[in-house]
């Protein structure tokens, strides 16, 4: 997590918004499994456009994490694919000790509005619920 | 010199078809001296993902409004930032963006605020062009800075407060938001939480015309019969009313107050951008639920 919150970091406010996009082109495209399956996928309420995600644990007890936004939203694409890398495969407890601020320390509320960077904070709550609910 | 208007029969019924424009006819008159294309979307990325050759990105949020005022831009802030994306004073301005420019029409309200005489909505907006399958490109738009004269924010015209709706009681009024909303169900939009307010319900007497109503599935807006129908016809305007439009924020109700100032041509029309957000949260203005439109109050002297 560190390492992406210097990448942003590291960047002049407008090309933080260039990474950004880059990770929204980049978001990996949902197993057949869950995209025959829309159902098994939850849907973030708080972001202004559709994003569904969906956590699973592995015998190791490490955390895969798959999210679906479409084409028309890359912004929220660009947040779903910064936690895919900042998280994916972590073990379960190392994402729920995730820093919650983390959406607000990228630098990148300027750049999209805080109202944006909402969305991020609602997308990472709900991973961690999800973990939560499957280690209980 | 403004760039001739678009000649298409489609906008010809419509009260000012000179604030539309075809995307035959924009295809055709990209490049066109004196012309600036801007996109203006929900999404703070989607210019990036691709946008109409030789258009410039504006974004609602991070550059329209305020940053520290519930405000818009005042006349110096306004002008710094027009100059900083090429346009002049005289220039024709095309706006598009995405959702059936629902954030371009609130891109245009705010350039009206400082009486932009030229602006016009591409018709069908971002979806329309890409659905066409028209060309698209990455490439961010060179500009040259310009001097976009200090012009002083006229409200009085197209924008109402909260005062001025207390006023306005025994006029029209029209709630664009969905019926949820207007009925004090919800107290936001669908989808979108966290621009809630206390109370939920309506103002007083207002009709409840959501504002996508407005917009055919290929995002352009209906026709004139259509837009009678729904204005005239269901929520009982009658032409040379003084109406306000409101939603939540004001996003929703600048489409409305398009539709309803330049394609149907009402003369007095107001956007009240503090809407649902500041209405519902304030101490002590009338209220109503339900799906019933309610009586007026006396208006406020």
């Amino acid at each position: 997590m560190q390492d992406l919150i210097d990448d942003f970091q590291d960047l002049p406010v407008k090309e933080r918004l260039t990474l950004l996009l880059e990770f929204s082109d980049n978001l990996p495209e949902l197993p057949a499994r869950y995209a025959d399956h829309p159902d098994l996928l939850e849907r973030v309420e708080e972001c202004q456009s559709p994003v569904y995600l969906f956590v699973e644990i592995d015998e190791d007890k490490n955390a895969h994490l798959f999210f679906s936004a479409p084409a028309e939203a890359p912004t929220t694409r660009g947040f779903a694919s910064v936690l895919h890398e900042a998280l994916d495969g972590l073990p379960a407890q190392t994402v729920l000790d995730a820093d919650n601020q983390f959406p607000d320390l990228l630098g990148l509320t300027a750049a999209v509005s805080p109202l944006r960077i909402n969305g991020m904070r609602a997308m990472l709550a709900r991973i961690k619920r999800q973990i939560r609910e499957k280690l209980a | 010199m403004p760039v001739p208007f678009d000649p298409s029969e489609t906008l010809a019924e419509y009260a000012h078809p000179e604030a539309l424009v075809t995307t035959e006819w924009l295809a055709a008159n990209l490049g066109t001296p004196g012309l600036v294309v801007l996109e203006s979307d929900e999404d703070v990325l989607l210019y990036e993902v691709g946008h109409i050759p030789t258009a410039v990105k504006i974004d609602w949020f991070t550059e329209l409004n305020d940053d520290t005022l519930r405000d818009y831009l005042d006349g110096e802030k306004f002008a710094a930032l027009l100059s900083s994306k090429g346009i002049k004073r005289e220039d024709t301005v095309v706006i598009y963006g995405d959702k059936s420019n629902w954030w371009a029409s609130y891109a245009l309200w705010v350039f009206k605020l400082f009486g932009h005489e030229d602006v016009r909505l591409l018709n069908g907006g971002r979806d329309k062009w890409i659905a066409e399958g028209r060309e698209l490109t990455r490439e961010v738009t060179p500009v040259s800075e310009t001097q976009y004269p200090v012009v002083e924010r006229k409200d009085e015209e197209i924008r109402a407060f909260r005062d001025d709706v207390l006023k306005h009681f025994g006029n029209p009024l029209i709630d664009v938001r969905s019926p949820q909303e207007y009925t004090g169900e919800r107290t936001h939009m669908p989808d979108y939480p966290e621009e809630g307010a206390l109370r939920g319900g309506h103002i007083p007497s207002a009709a409840n015309v959501p504002w996508a109503k407005a917009a055919n599935e290929d995002k352009t807006f209906k026709n004139l019969a259509d837009l009678k129908d729904l204005y005239l016809g269901q929520a009982g305007l009658t032409p040379g009313d003084n109406v306000i439009a409101y939603c939540r924020i004001g996003e929703r109700s600048s489409h409305t107050w398009f539709v309803l100032k330049y394609l149907l041509g009402f003369e007095n029309v107001r956007n009240y951008d503090g809407s649902w957000t500041e209405w519902g949260s304030s101490v002590a203005v009338p209220i109503v639920k339900g799906e019933a439109p309610g009586a007026a109050p006396a208006p406020k002297k």
